[in-house]
């Protein structure tokens, strides 16, 4: 089980309700994914609507718990703002704080990130920051208040999987109670099962399995990546070797000539 | 008044931010009310003043990453 500030989790994977073809999509690919944990967002409702209402209604549905984001929030401010108003409407002190810095990779502005969260934590928030894999944003993340970290692999959406696989395993080395959770830059699930493998405590994607031909069929591998991938590393893997090492014993072996 | 809710101007005759949602249509407890910027909870919308140019969001749950 995970332990995300208390709640214990049995998937070890969260899933994004965005992009899907259809709601109907979303929620099976939700069923198949057996995630616990989907991710939320706000946004303006046009007068005398019921967007929001028909979406929520689909969410509450599924029986998972949300993790509302700042998604699209560029100041302190904003982030601040939006994660009080999430708290509002889902009724959570879950929030996925996002500070975006850049508009092309959507990397996170770390500055803004551990400003916020040191706002929001003060404010009885429970903040899950996606950020970059820098160590030492993630040293200032933890003593902003945050108990869990949510480093990129890849930018958001690019299907990339892990860039930096040593900065990865440098988090996890020097984090080891923190959950770790990887989100954004995962494209398919040997990326996901590499991490997990590397000892990450959970996995968040999004497009990788909305925008897949098959948004179930992709869930379902997913999960199993996942799973694969937790089981590797509890269960202690071969390190690799220079040279080739038999692995029929020689003992015994007939001798022909 | 003139009011900029979700980012467009708009003549209303309520004074209150309950008085508006009511005015626009806006109803369930799904939604999230901010005035120039500051979150105004579900209780403090009915004695939520509003004033010329405020700036209004009414935000409700959305598909996200």
């Amino acid at each position: 089980m995970l332990s995300l500030y208390g709640t214990e989790i049995s998937s070890r994977l969260l899933l994004g309700t965005a992009l899907y073809p259809s709601p109907a999509i979303l929620g099976d690919a939700v069923k198949a994914s057996r995630t616990e944990i989907v991710t939320v967002s706000l946004r303006r409702e046009a007068a005398g609507g019921r967007t929001g209402e028909k979406f929520w209604s689909l969410i509450q549905s599924l029986g998972v718990r949300v993790l509302p984001n700042t998604a699209g929030c560029h100041s302190v401010k904003e982030a601040v703002t939006t994660a009080k108003m999430a708290r509002e409407v889902f009724s959570t002190n879950w929030i996925k704080l996002e500070v975006i810095g850049n508009h092309d990779t959507l990397q996170p502005d770390v500055f803004g990130l551990v400003e916020a969260a040191r706002i929001l934590a003060a404010d009885g928030f429970q903040v899950f920051p996606y950020t970059t894999d820098d160590l030492v944003v993630a040293e200032r993340l933890l003593e902003a208040g945050c108990k869990i970290l949510m480093p990129w692999c890849a930018p958001i959406g690019s299907a990339r999987g892990p860039q930096n696989v040593e900065a990865l395993r440098s988090l996890r080395g020097h984090f080891p109670d923190t959950p770790l959770i990887v989100d954004a830059g995962i494209g398919r699930p040997s990326h996901a099962a590499a991490v997990m493998e590397l000892g990450f405590d959970a996995v968040l994607l999004n497009t990788a399995v909305a925008k897949a031909g098959d948004p179930i069929g992709m869930a379902t591998a997913f999960a199993k990546a996942i799973e694969a991938g937790r089981a590797a590393f509890l269960a202690g893997m071969l390190e690799p070797r220079d040279m080739a090492v038999p692995s029929t014993p020689l003992i015994g072996k007939a001798v022909f000539s | 008044m003139k009011l900029v809710i979700n980012g467009e101007v708009q003549e209303v005759a309520a004074d209150t931010l309950a008085a508006l949602m009511a005015e626009l249509d806006y109803a369930g407890n799904w939604l999230a009310t901010a005035r120039n910027g500051e979150v105004v909870p579900v209780a403090e919308r009915q004695l939520c003043r509003l004033a010329d140019g405020d700036h209004i969001e009414i935000l409700s749950p959305m598909k996200g990453g």
